[in-house]
């Protein structure tokens, strides 16, 4: 790899191992993923994606190996460039707070105590790029799954990131909403030239919407272009058993041949 | 009727009230959201095993169940995140180690047994010089920390994007914890120690039946722990009754007829 593959890195791992206790949830980790690049995370149930993620944000730590992102260590790296989905919200339900209130506090990295007018506009456009503009003023405790994903999904580009982490964002979102949301991803990506990063199960809509893909078992087993990674040989080592044998051949019988 | 304010000792006791109230109301909210409710009762009882060290020792009271009392918080809050055993276990074991330490020390002078009374159940003739300065010492903490109140409530709402955000998330918790255990301290004279945490849950508990929003909520908690010291204070001298008592019965009737206006269709 030479010098000018290093500096358009915005994500560097290498040999990323994390173990909690005896179980190591990722192994020998090592790929580089450059600027600009929609990177989709495929891996089965427990494979470690949600904790390579959290890695790289900085909230797990690696017990061996190195983590960089945009040439920092996460530790060092300031939060405002990322915007991050999570998969299971901690969030409170039964406190108080109204959507544009959650997605303010994306802007302020602070609980506002009240929203200033330009403050407003900004989340106001936020919330109606996931379509979500009518739910600004209601509380986020009554939200159904879907619309709480979307507030999520506003109040991580209200800061226009350059950095987006998405752990399964397609969640609760309705078959329309999600065309809509990898419309919005994809224009992000371009418009702005920031890098995605989205754990999905979906292997279609990684496979039609992402420029990489990480197919992930612990160890890292494809990582590359859609059509390689998403090889039937890697999905394979991933997936393993004869029991997904249906879904790979139906995935790859729609798909024709990889 | 309102000649009662004119005494001193009852102008004394409205401005610890007050002081409490708010205090109360704005770490309340905090207190009820992060599900920490038990943790006021316990941290109350753990003031009950500083106040007999100092009954023990023959100092002020108040002086030894602060520090007596934060480390308590502290020990809960570290048990809390370090074991793997959950709040309410930390707190109940924590408060019964310091009330079985408060019980060995009155055992052994029990001269003083009828003063530790007037703690477990708060009077008004009770509060003195010493405990408004300490209250007053614990606002002017507190608004040294105003600035943390938006990433506090940030934890509070969601724990793992303030973490994201890089939020000192654990300092934070024991930064709450040592600000509850001091308002719990500096209010037990006034209302007394068996009901100190009902000021930091009741308030709060009324006020989110009406809130939309988190500082609404505190605003609110604020607003009720004012009203509820004043009326009480009054019908507690009327009446001849203990003030912590009438002060929390209020908040309780308040607390109901919130929960039974605002309550969810
Ligand atoms: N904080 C933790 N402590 C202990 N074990 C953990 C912790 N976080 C994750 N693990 C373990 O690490 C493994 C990987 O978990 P992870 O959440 O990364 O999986 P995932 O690929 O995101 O799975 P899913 O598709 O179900 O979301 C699991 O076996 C999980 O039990
Ligand atoms: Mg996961």
């Amino acid at each position: 790899m030479n010098t000018a593959d290093q500096e358009a890195a915005a994500i560097e791992l290498r040999g990323l191992t994390v173990c909690f206790g005896e179980h190591c949830a990722l192994e020998d980790v090592s790929l580089t993923v450059p600027h600009g690049a929609f990177v989709a995370i495929v891996g089965p149930n427990g494979a470690g994606k949600s904790t390579l993620i959290k890695t790289i944000l900085g909230l797990v730590k690696p017990s061996r190996g190195e983590v960089r992102v945009f040439s920092k260590p996460p530790e060092k790296l300031d939060p405002s460039l990322i915007g991050y989905v999570p998969q299971f919200k901690t969030l409170d339900r039964s406190f108080p707070a109204l959507a544009e209130e959650l997605v303010a506090s994306g802007l302020r990295r602070a609980w506002p105590v009240r929203i200033s007018r330009s403050e407003r506009r900004r989340v106001g456009e936020a919330l109606a790029r996931v379509g979500a503009e009518h739910l600004a003023r209601r509380s986020v405790s009554r939200f159904s799954g879907g619309e709480l994903q979307r507030v999520y999904l506003a109040r991580a580009f209200v800061r226009n990131p350059k950095l987006v982490i998405l752990d399964e964002p397609a969640t609760g979102i309705d078959v329309m909403g999600e065309a809509d949301m990898y419309r919005l991803l994809e224009g992000y990506q371009k418009s702005s030239g920031a890098t995605l990063l989205m754990i999905t199960h979906d292997w279609e809509a990684a496979y039609h919407h992402s420029t990489h893909v990480i197919v992930l078992n612990r160890r890292l087993i494809g990582f590359g272009e859609p059509q390689r990674a998403l090889s039937e040989k890697c999905l394979r080592q991933a997936f393993g058993h004869v029991g997904h044998e249906h879904t790979l051949s139906l995935t790859f019988g729609r798909r024709g041949s990889v | 009727m309102f000649e009662i304010w004119h005494l001193p000792f009852m102008q004394r006791a409205l401005l610890a009230g007050l002081l409490m109230a708010l205090l109360a109301g704005y770490y309340g909210p905090f207190v009820v959201q992060r599900g920490l409710s038990f943790l006021g009762s316990g941290l109350a009882h753990g003031a009950f095993g500083g106040v007999a060290l100092g009954l023990f020792l023959g100092v002020e009271p108040l002086w030894i169940a602060v520090p007596f009392t934060a480390l308590v918080a502290i020990g809960i809050t570290w048990a809390r995140e370090k074991t793997s055993i959950s709040g309410d276990t930390a707190v109940g074991i924590f408060f019964a180690f310091s009330m079985a330490l408060g019980i060995v020390f009155l055992s052994l002078k029990r001269e003083y047994t009828s003063e530790a009374f007037s703690y477990l159940f708060g009077s008004i003739l009770a509060v003195n010089g010493a405990d408004l300065w300490a209250s007053a010492v614990v606002l002017g903490l507190t608004l040294l920390m105003l600035p943390f109140w938006g990433r506090w409530t940030y934890a509070t709402f969601d724990r793992e994007l303030a973490q994201a955000d890089k939020v000192p998330v654990m300092l934070d918790d024991y930064l709450l914890a040592f600000m509850v255990s001091l308002v719990v301290v500096v209010a037990m004279k006034l209302v007394g120690l068996l009901l100190v945490a009902a000021f930091l849950v009741i308030p709060a508990a009324a006020a989110r039946q009406w809130s939309r929003t988190f500082a609404g909520m505190v605003l609110g908690a604020v607003l009720a722990g004012v009203a509820s010291v004043v009326i009480g204070l009054q019908l507690s001298m009327q009446l001849n009754i203990p003030s912590g008592a009438a002060i929390v019965l209020l908040q309780t009737l308040l607390f109901v007829l919130a929960a039974l206006i605002f309550r969810r269709s």
